[in-house]
C-alpha cells in the first residue's frame, strides 16, 4: 500500500520529464528570432528541470518497483489497443539520468560553442526536440512509443547532422544517416507486427507475459529478436549498417557528444536490454548478437587507427565501443553492457567535446597533423582529455577499466575466444587513443601562424561540462566495482530486478575464481599500457607524424579509406538503383506500360479512319455490301 | 434531408458563381466551402448523436428500370464527405495570390466538382453512385484543359477518355448486376444482401477493378496520372491526388468488397501482389524524377498502392488503415502539391536538379515544407504512420513476405523525398537572379493549417477509426 502511494506521488513528474524539453522546443523554435542567445539559456534551462525530474524519481521510486501507466489510448481498432505510456523502472531511470543529465551539460557546452552562429536558436530548438524525442524513447511503456522516440531521434539526428545546410555533403551525410536507419527500422517495424500478432500487443507487459508460453529458440521468437536487432544495427551503427555514424560528424561537434556518442546511439543497446527476457529466450539471436558486436568491435578499431580527423577517430572508436555493449548483450551479459553504455557516455562525451573544444581552438582545424604541442595552450581541455583518453584506454582506476574488465571477464567465462578478439579490440583502442592524444597534444605545433596566434582557452561554459564529465569518467567506475574488492556492484544491484527473469533462463552465471579475475584484470591492464607505450614510442619519441593521404599504399590505403565499404555500397546498392530507376522510367513506364494504352488508341483510330472509307455515297455499293452481309447471315443460320 | 443540402450548396454556389466577376468569385467560393465546412462539421454531430437517419433520402425515380434516388450516411462516407468538404477551402485559399483567368468559371467548376464528389460519396444506389462518379470527371476536364500547362490537349485527352473507358467498363458491371440481382435494383443494401446474385463473379470482379483502378490509380493502369498531374493546373492537380483518386479506394470498399465478395476472393492474391509490385515500382521511379511534380505524382501512386494492398488485404488492421491513410494523404498530397507549386510559381522551374538554396531565403517555406514532407514519409506522431502502420500490418497479417516488400516505402519514401528536398531547398541557390520571397498571408494559412492536421490525426486518431468501425464490421462479414 505504501508503495502504491509512493508510485501514485511519481506520475506527474514522470509525465512531465519529456514535456520541459518540448516546451523549450516550442519557444525557442517560435520566438528564436526575438531571443536571440537568451534561447541557449532556456533551453539548457529545460533540460535542467528534467534532470531535476528525472533525479526526484530515481529517489523516490521504491527499490524493486516500478511504475507503468497509460496516458491516452493512440490507435484503436478490432480487438487491439495501443496507447501512449510510460514505464519507469531502474533501466528507464538510468538512461533517463544519462540523458539529462549529459544532455544539460552539452547544452551548456552548446552556448559557448554555437555562440557564433547564425543558426543558434534553430539548434537549441532541434537539441531540445532531440531531447524530447530521446525520453520518449525511454520511457515508453511499449515497443510503439519506443519507436516514436526511435524514429524521432532519427529525424532530430538528420536535422543536426545537415545543421549547415548551405553544404550539400554534410547534407548528403544526413540523408544517409536517415535512410541507413530507416533500414533498420523496417525491421523493427516487421518485429513489431510479429509481436502485434502473435502475442497480441506491444506494450512490454503483455509481450514479456505471452512469450512465456513459448519454448526457448521457437521460431517466432528468434524472427522478433532479429528483425529487433536490424533496427539496432541501424540505429547504434553495428555492421553493415555502420556506415553513417562516421559520416554524421559532419555536425556540430555537441551533436556528435551528445546523440553520436552518449545518447541516441546507445538506443539499440537499451532497447535489447529492454527487451531481455526475449532475447533469453533466443539463444540463437543472442549468438548472432555477440558475433556481429564483435565484428564490429574489431573492425572499427582497425579503421580508427589510420583516421588523421579528429572527430572520425572518435567516430570509429564509438562504433568499436558499441560492437563492445553488443558483445556483452550476446553473452547475456545485459547489466554489463548497460553499465558500460553509462561509463561510455560519460568518457566518449567528454572527448568529444574535448575534441570541439580544440576544434574552437584551432579554428575550425579537425585534421590531427595540423596540431600537436596543444597541451601548453589550451591546459583545461589538454587535461581532461587526457582523462578521457585514459578513460577509454582501460587504465585503472577509471571508468572505462571497470565496464571493460566486466565484459572481458564474461568472454572469458564463457567465449574464450571472444575474451581473445575482444581483447585484441581494446589493445587496438588504447594504441588509437593515446595517438590522437599525442599527435594533438604532445610534440611542438604544426599548424599555420594564423592558427597559432588564435589557439586559446574556450570559455568557462565550455570547459566546466568539460571538468564535471571528467570527473564522472574518472569516479563512474566505483558504481561497480568487481567482486574480487569486497564491494557490491553498486550498478548491477540496482538493475537486478530488471534482469532477474532473463537472469534464471539464462542459467547462474559462471563465477570466476578470484585469482583469475585478479589475472584478467592485470592482463587488460598491461595490454592497454603496452598499447600506449607502443603509441608514445611512435608519437612522442620518434615524432612521427602520419603521411598525407597521398602517400599511404598498401594496406594502410585500404585501412585509411575504411577498407572502401562506402565505394562498396555506392557501386552496388545506390548506383544500381539510381539506374534502374531511370530504366523503369524511360523503358517500362514510357515504352512498354504506356505503349500498350496508346496503341489502344491507335488502332481505335485506324479502325475509324479505314472504315470511313467505305463510307462512299455510292448506293449501289451499300446494296451490294447489304446483299452480302445477308448472306452470310443466312449461311450461319443454316451451319448452326 | 442533410444529405440533399449537403449536395444544394455546392451546385447552387456554382451556379451563382457564374454570374459573378473577378474577385468577388473567389472570396465567393471560398465563403460557399467554409458554409460547407460547418454543414459538414454539423453533419458529424448529427451523425454521431443520431446516426444516419436524418440524411436518408429515398425516392423512386424510374419504376422500369427499377431506380432509386438513395442517399444516406455512414462512417465511411462521413469521412469521405470530411475528407473533400475540409480540402476544398484549403485548395481555393491557396489560389489567392495567384491571377486565374476567367476566375469565376474555374472557382465554378471546382464547386462543381465539389457536388459531385459529395454525391459519389453519399449514393446508396449504384445508378445514381454512377451519375456522380461521372459528372466528377467532366469539371476537372475543363479544369485541367483550359488552365492547364503544355501539352494540355493531349494530355488531358487522354486522361479523359481513359478514365471514361474505365466508367464504362463499370456500367457494364452494373447492367449486368442489375439483371443478375433478383430484385432488379441497384440499391447497395439489397446489392449487399444478395451477394452471390447469380452472375459470374469472376469476371465481373474485373468490370469494377479495372475502372477503380484507372481511378485510382494501380500499376499498370497509371500512365495516365504523372502526365496529368504535371500539367493540369495546381489546384486541379490537388483536387485529382487529394479527393478524386479516393472515390477509386472508396468505391472498392464501399462496392467492390462487399457486392462482389467471391470475386474478391478470388483474385485478391493477384490484386494485392499487383498493389505491392506498384508500390516498389513507382517508389523506385520517383527516386531519380527530375519533374518535381511528376515526382510527386510517382510518390502518390506508392502511397495509393499501399492503400489498396491494404483494402485488398481484407482484414480490420487494413481497412481501417486504408480509411486513415485516405484522409492523411489527402491531406498530405495536397500540401506537398502546393509547395511544388509555391516553387515552380517563383522560380518558374521544374527541375528539381536545378533550384536549390531556397532554405537560405524562405526559411518559414522550407520549415512547413519539411513537416509536410515528414507526414508523407509517416514519421510516427504524424498522420502518415498511423496510416501506414495499420495498413502494413494488415498486409502482414495477409502474407508476411508482401509486408516486407511493401515495407520497402518507409525506406524508399525516404529516399525519394529527402533526395527531392535537398536537392530543391537545401544547399546553395542554383539557379542565378533567384527572387524566392517567403510565404504569403494565404500560403501561410493553408500550409500551418496542414502542419496541424498532420499531428493532430497523428497523435488522435481515435474519432476516423471509431467512426468507420462498426460500417468495416459489417463489410468484412
Amino acid at each position: 500500500m505504501d508503495n502504491f502511494l509512493a508510485l501514485t506521488k511519481l506520475i506527474t513528474p514522470a509525465s512531465l520529464v519529456a514535456l520541459f524539453p518540448l516546451l523549450g522546443f516550442f519557444v525557442t523554435s517560435l520566438f528564436g528570432k526575438s531571443l536571440k542567445h537568451a534561447s541557449g539559456w532556456i533551453a539548457s534551462g529545460m533540460i535542467l528541470l528534467s534532470f531535476i525530474c528525472s533525479l526526484f524519481l530515481f529517489l523516490n521510486l521504491p527499490t524493486g518497483a516500478s511504475l507503468n501507466f497509460n496516458l491516452l489510448e493512440w490507435m484503436k481498432w478490432g480487438n487491439i489497443t495501443l496507447s501512449f505510456g510510460i514505464l519507469i523502472d531502474p533501466l528507464s531511470l538510468v538512461m533517463l539520468l544519462v540523458i539529462t543529465g549529459i544532455g544539460f551539460l552539452i547544452h551548456l557546452y552548446s552556448i559557448g560553442y554555437m555562440h557564433h552562429d547564425e543558426g543558434f536558436s534553430r539548434f537549441f530548438a532541434y537539441l531540445n526536440l532531440f531531447i524530447f524525442f530521446m525520453l520518449i524513447l525511454v520511457l515508453g511503456n511499449s515497443y510503439l512509443v519506443m519507436f516514436i522516440g526511435w524514429e524521432g531521434v532519427g529525424l532530430c539526428s538528420y536535422l543536426l547532422i545537415g545543421f549547415w545546410f548551405k553544404n550539400d555533403a554534410y547534407n548528403d551525410a544526413a540523408k544517409k544517416a536517415f535512410i541507413m536507419n530507416r533500414i533498420g527500422d523496417l525491421g523493427f517495424l516487421l518485429g513489431m507486427f510479429f509481436m502485434l500478432f502473435y502475442f497480441g500487443g506491444l506494450d512490454f507487459l503483455t509481450v514479456n507475459e505471452a512469450i512465456k508460453s513459448y519454448p526457448i529458440n521457437n521460431i517466432i521468437i528468434v524472427a522478433v529478436t532479429l528483425l529487433l536487432f536490424v533496427g539496432a544495427m541501424g540505429k547504434s551503427a553495428q555492421i553493415p549498417l555502420y556506415t553513417w555514424l562516421p559520416d554524421a560528424m559532419a555536425g556540430p561537434t555537441p551533436v556528435s557528444a551528445l546523440i553520436h556518442a552518449a545518447t541516441m546511439v546507445t538506443a539499440g543497446i537499451y532497447m535489447i536490454c529492454r527487451s531481455n527476457l526475449l532475447f533469453a529466450m533466443a539463444p540463437h539471436t543472442l549468438e548472432v548478437v555477440m558475433w556481429v558486436g564483435v565484428a564490429t568491435s574489431i573492425f572499427a578499431a582497425i579503421i580508427g587507427i589510420k583516421q588523421n580527423d579528429i572527430k572520425k577517430v572518435l567516430a570509429y572508436s564509438t562504433v568499436s565501443q558499441l560492437g563492445l555493449m553488443f558483445a556483452a548483450l550476446g553473452m547475456g551479459a545485459f547489466e554489463s553492457g548497460m553499465f558500460h553504455v553509462v561509463t561510455h557516455a560519460f568518457f566518449k562525451a567528454l572527448l568529444f567535446l574535448g575534441a570541439g573544444s580544440v576544434i574552437h581552438a584551432m579554428g575550425g582545424e579537425q585534421d590531427v597533423r595540423q596540431m600537436g604541442g596543444l597541451w601548453k595552450y589550451i591546459r583545461i581541455t589538454s587535461m581532461t582529455f587526457l582523462i578521457g583518453t585514459i578513460a577509454i584506454s582501460g587504465i585503472p582506476p577509471l571508468a572505462g577499466f571497470f565496464s571493460k574488465d566486466e565484459i572481458l571477464a564474461a568472454a572469458y567465462n564463457s567465449h574464450k575466444e571472444v575474451w581473445v578478439l575482444l581483447s585484441i579490440s581494446s589493445m587496438i583502442t588504447a594504441f588509437y587513443m593515446f595517438r590522437v592524444f599525442f599527435l594533438t597534444f604532445s610534440n611542438s605545433f604544426r599548424g599555420t601562424e594564423d592558427q597559432k596566434h588564435h589557439l586559446h582557452e574556450s570559455p568557462w561554459t565550455m570547459t566546466l561540462p568539460l571538468v564535471v564529465l571528467a570527473i564522472f569518467a574518472g569516479i563512474a567506475g566505483f558504481w561497480g566495482m568487481p567482486a574480487v574488492f569486497g564491494q557490491t556492484h553498486l550498478f548491477s544491484t540496482y538493475l537486478s530486478p530488471v534482469f532477474e527473469e532473463s537472469k534464471s533462463i539464462l542459467g547462474s552465471e559462471h563465477h570466476a575464481e578470484h585469482s583469475t579475475e585478479w589475472m584478467l584484470m592485470g592482463i587488460a591492464t598491461l595490454a592497454a599500457l603496452i598499447s600506449i607505450a607502443v603509441a608514445y614510442h611512435f608519437y612522442v619519441k620518434s615524432k612521427l607524424v602520419p603521411e598525407p593521404d597521398s602517400e599511404t599504399k598498401g594496406f594502410a590505403k585500404w585501412v585509411a579509406n575504411k577498407f572502401y565499404i562506402d565505394e562498396l555500397y555506392d557501386n552496388v546498392i545506390v548506383k544500381p538503383m539510381m539506374v534502374i530507376s531511370d530504366i523503369l522510367f524511360v523503358l517500362i513506364d514510357k515504352l512498354v506500360v504506356d505503349l500498350v494504352v496508346m496503341a489502344t488508341a491507335w488502332i481505335v483510330g485506324f479502325t475509324g479512319r479505314t472504315l470511313r472509307l467505305v463510307q462512299t455515297g455510292n448506293a449501289g455499293f451499300y446494296l451490294f455490301a447489304m446483299v452480302i452481309g445477308m448472306m452470310i447471315l443466312m449461311f450461319i443460320q443454316l451451319v448452326y | 434531408m442533410l444529405s440533399l443540402t449537403l449536395l444544394f450548396i455546392p451546385l447552387a454556389a456554382s451556379l451563382l458563381l457564374l454570374f459573378t466577376r473577378g474577385g468577388l468569385s473567389r472570396n465567393l467560393a471560398l465563403v460557399f466551402t467554409l458554409v460547407q465546412l460547418g454543414l459538414t462539421a454539423y453533419a458529424y454531430s448529427v451523425f454521431k448523436t443520431d446516426g444516419a437517419t436524418a440524411f436518408e433520402f429515398l425516392r423512386n425515380w424510374s419504376v422500369k428500370p427499377f431506380i432509386n434516388v438513395h442517399f444516406s450516411m455512414d462512417g465511411v462516407s462521413l469521412l469521405m464527405v470530411i475528407l473533400t468538404n475540409l480540402l476544398l477551402p484549403l485548395i481555393i485559399l491557396s489560389g489567392y495570390n495567384r491571377e486565374t483567368e476567367r476566375p469565376h468559371v474555374f472557382y465554378s467548376l471546382i464547386l462543381f466538382m465539389q457536388f459531385a464528389l459529395n454525391g459519389v460519396f453519399i449514393s446508396f444506389d449504384g445508378f445514381i453512385y454512377y451519375i456522380f462518379w461521372e459528372l466528377a470527371l467532366i469539371p476537372i476536364y475543363f479544369i485541367a484543359f483550359n488552365w492547364g500547362g503544355e501539352n494540355r490537349t493531349q494530355v488531358t485527352l487522354k486522361f479523359f477518355i481513359y478514365t471514361l473507358a474505365g466508367s464504362l467498363l463499370m456500367l457494364f458491371g452494373f447492367l449486368f448486376l442489375y439483371n443478375g440481382s433478383p430484385q432488379h435494383s441497384l440499391d447497395w443494401a439489397s446489392l449487399i444482401a444478395n451477394p452471390s446474385c447469380g452472375c459470374n463473379q469472376s469476371w465481373l470482379f474485373w468490370l469494377f477493378f479495372i475502372a477503380f483502378a484507372i481511378k485510382i490509380p494501380i500499376v499498370p493502369f497509371h500512365t495516365w496520372q504523372p502526365d496529368t498531374y504535371k500539367t493540369a493546373p495546381t489546384q486541379g492537380t490537388m483536387l485529382l491526388s487529394g479527393i478524386m483518386l479516393k472515390m477509386g479506394t472508396y468505391s472498392l470498399i464501399r462496392w467492390l468488397l462487399p457486392v462482389l465478395p467471391e470475386g474478391v476472393k478470388e483474385w485478391q492474391s493477384l490484386a494485392i501482389a499487383l498493389s505491392v509490385a506498384g508500390i516498389v515500382y513507382a517508389s523506385i521511379i520517383a527516386i531519380m524524377q527530375r519533374d518535381l511534380k511528376r515526382l510527386l505524382a510517382y510518390s502518390s501512386i506508392a502511397h495509393v498502392g499501399l492503400i489498396s494492398a491494404g483494402i485488398f488485404a481484407m482484414n480490420i488492421s487494413g481497412l481501417q488503415g486504408s480509411l486513415v491513410q485516405m484522409l492523411a494523404h489527402g491531406i498530405n498530397v495536397v500540401g506537398l502539391f502546393f509547395c511544388a507549386d509555391i516553387i515552380f510559381n517563383r522560380t518558374q522551374n521544374a527541375n528539381v536538379e536545378g533550384i536549390g538554396g531556397i532554405r537560405l531565403v524562405a526559411p518559414k517555406f522550407a520549415t512547413w515544407f519539411m513537416v509536410v514532407i515528414l507526414g508523407s514519409v509517416a514519421l510516427p506522431l504524424t498522420n502518415g504512420f498511423v496510416g501506414e502502420f495499420m495498413l502494413l500490418f494488415g498486409v502482414y497479417q495477409y502474407n508476411t513476405w508482401l509486408a516486407v516488400f511493401a515495407g520497402l516505402t518507409i525506406i524508399l519514401g525516404a529516399v525519394y523525398m529527402l533526395r527531392m528536398y535537398q536537392k530543391v531547398v537545401l544547399g546553395k541557390p542554383i539557379m542565378e537572379n533567384m527572387v524566392f520571397p517567403d510565404l504569403f498571408w494565404n500560403e501561410k494559412l493553408v500550409l500551418i493549417t496542414i502542419g496541424i492536421l498532420i499531428f493532430v490525426l497523428g497523435i488522435f486518431p481515435k474519432p476516423i477509426l471509431e467512426l468507420t468501425e462498426p460500417v468495416l464490421k459489417t463489410i468484412l462479414k
